[in-house]
């Protein structure tokens, strides 16, 4: 039986978790759908024909599916997921919201934030903030997963040429609706998919210092993040969390710029490559997990930093 | 309206979980246990809605061994009505965690369910999504605010690219995020009221709940340790090493 997989995009992109949600279902057999839902979103779908492995898009182009509204997507792609082994989605927070849904609509349980295929039934993910990892094999006949992006590689976008067939069912719920969004606007990359990351802590003070950050981020063509003492400060918004709770990351180069290191944020960055500490306490846990660490003043190490690149 | 809020007891968020000799599993054994930091924002939430008026009664659910009544009696502490322990042996999955809850959300006829969005020991973030689907209702997950509003209910949602305000219809499912509110503390005079507070004891043959293993756990083991690396002296010395020894400049 073939792979279900559920595209992430925002009905005119296809975005990056989607190649690396590909790379896992490729251990996981070898036919792979991949289903394209949403509103207007033919290019969507056109993009993800042509990615390496998939032989099938399954394009449900629907008002309903416009929001990615749970409601109405779970019950679409449980009606499909029925004829397939695997039901495949990037644990974003799009796919963390629509498919345990999906994996109860079937009666089936779900394995969240996978970091590796052992076998078609058998996958290990972290619990306890990372601090454990777990092999698990499911016991039911559809398999219902979500993947940690970092953890797998992303497939080529170019290579294939699959066909793209339109699904009819539009399922409305009638029970939810949108009513408006605010989206942090950045011409940074992707905090999951940038190779440097320069993520600022409650020792940054404010939001404008997090100024001191961007520029070196923007000099070294990386993202910025934060810890969650940031965000609940309110210096910087929600979308740029980085832990066991927000987002996980794996970049070349992460920079922790006045950030503690609890259990919880270290569970987000621990897996990249290299991890630089600026921190002024000589004490501070992060100095545990960090390649290379500096004990300095932040606001005079970081311009110093940016200035010598 | 009635607000039901399903709260987990979980190992305190401080503590730093040991991966067992054997590979079986976590050692538990003698470890601080509480009430997940996601639950308790959630029965803050019920409380505050209750305070407002907007809610009239509030009702906390914990399933597993009779030791997580410890964490109803918590709840109750922090306002809430009364409580239900579902006893079971062990902590089962999150399906069926969520035909527990919907069985109970049948009898109980809540306007609002109220869920931690995650527990941090599995870290599964499923539970409160998988009910909303049980019971075909609408859900407002990783909330950080929650507006009732006649008969529906606004929430704003945390979500990758920044927040989302979505509008349910009552009755509906919310998992809270941790923006939400900041838990009270629970004062000494609130925690001797509630061991007063009623809590009701049921199992899942009463409910009429099958429980049903959807996974096995073959190992766990621990994380691959990182090598704490070296002290820099100077941002210099940090510029050369990424330069020249980490290459990564
Ligand atoms: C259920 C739960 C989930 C959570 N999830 C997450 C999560 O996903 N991500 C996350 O990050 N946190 C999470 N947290 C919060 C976490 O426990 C910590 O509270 C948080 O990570 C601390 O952030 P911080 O390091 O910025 O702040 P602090 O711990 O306050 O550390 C600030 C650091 O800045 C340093 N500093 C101050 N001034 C300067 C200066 N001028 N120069 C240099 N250094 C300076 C200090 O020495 C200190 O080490 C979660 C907590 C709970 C309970
Ligand atoms: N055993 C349980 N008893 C009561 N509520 C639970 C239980 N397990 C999970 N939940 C609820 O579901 C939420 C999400 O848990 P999970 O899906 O396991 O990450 C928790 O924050 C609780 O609100």
């Amino acid at each position: 039986m073939a792979i279900l997989i559920i595209a992430e995009h925002d009905n005119s992109t296809l975005k990056s978790a989607t190649l690396n949600t590909v790379t896992a279902a490729c251990q996981m057999g070898d036919e792979l759908h991949l289903l394209v839902a949403g509103e207007g979103c033919a290019a969507v779908a056109e993009a993800a024909a042509s990615v390496a492995g998939v032989s099938k898009v399954l394009l449900a182009d629907n008002a309903a599916y416009g929001r990615q509204l749970a409601e109405n997507l779970s019950l679409l792609i449980a009606e499909l997921g029925k004829d397939y082994s695997h039901v495949v989605a990037p644990a974003t927070t799009t796919g963390k919201n629509v498919m345990p849904r999906v994996a109860a609509l079937l009666d089936v349980g779900q394995i969240s934030d996978i970091i590796a295929v052992e076998a078609a039934d058998t996958f290990q993910r972290p619990i306890y903030a990372g601090n454990a990892i777990a092999t698990v094999q499911s016991l039911d006949s559809i398999k219902v997963i979500t993947v940690r992006g970092t953890a797998f590689d992303a497939a080529a976008s170019t290579g294939s040429s699959a066909s793209v067939d339109s699904v009819s069912p539009a399922h409305d719920a009638g029970t939810s609706a949108f009513v408006s969004e605010e989206m942090a606007k950045s011409d940074r990359p992707e905090l999951t998919a940038a190779s440097v990351v320069v993520s600022g802590g409650r020792g940054l003070g404010n939001g404008e210092n997090f100024a001191l950050l961007e520029s070196l981020a923007d000099k070294l063509g990386g993202a910025v993040g934060a810890s969650r003492a940031a965000v609940d400060a309110g210096f910087v918004p929600n979308d740029m969390q980085v832990g066991q709770t927000g987002k996980i990351v794996a970049p070349d180069i992460y920079f922790a710029v006045g950030i503690s290191g609890a259990i919880q944020h270290l569970a987000g960055m621990k897996d990249s490559k290299v991890i630089v500490a600026i921190n002024k306490d000589e004490e501070a846990p992060i100095f545990q997990v960090a390649d290379y660490s500096l004990v300095a003043d932040l606001f005079e190490a970081v311009p110093e930093l940016e200035s010598k690149l | 309206m009635k607000v039901l809020v399903a709260v987990k007891r979980v190992i305190d968020y401080n503590v730093k979980v040991r991966v067992k000799p054997d590979n079986s599993d976590v050692d538990l054994a003698n470890v601080k246990m509480a009430l997940n930091p996601f639950c308790e924002i959630a029965v803050e939430e019920a409380v505050r809605l209750k305070e407002s008026g907007a809610a009239s009664e509030v009702v906390v659910v914990s399933i597993g061994p009779k030791a997580c009544q410890e964490q109803i009696r918590t709840a109750l502490a922090l306002g809430a009505d009364r409580g239900i322990q579902i006893e079971t042996e062990e902590l089962p999955e999150s399906l069926n965690v969520a035909k527990l809850l919907a069985k109970v959300v049948e009898e109980e006829q809540p306007g609002l369910v109220i869920l931690g969005k995650q527990s941090i020991d599995a870290d599964n973030n499923q539970t409160g999504q998988m009910l909303g689907a049980l019971l075909n209702r609408p859900q407002g997950t990783f909330a950080s605010e929650v507006k009732i509003d006649g008969d529906s209910v606004n929430v704003t949602r945390e979500v990758d690219g920044g927040l989302q305000t979505l509008n349910l219809k009552l009755p509906a499912i919310v998992t809270t995020d941790l923006r939400l509110n900041e838990p009270r503390y629970a004062k000494l005079p609130d925690i001797m009221k509630a061991k007063r507070k009623p809590l009701d004891v049921k199992t899942p043959a009463d409910l009429g709940v099958e429980l049903k293993n959807h996974t096995r756990l073959l190992k766990v083991s621990a994380p691959a340790e990182r090598q704490a690396g070296i002290r820099v002296a100077s941002v210099d010395e940090l510029i050369d090493k990424l330069k020249n020894e980490a290459k990564v400049l």
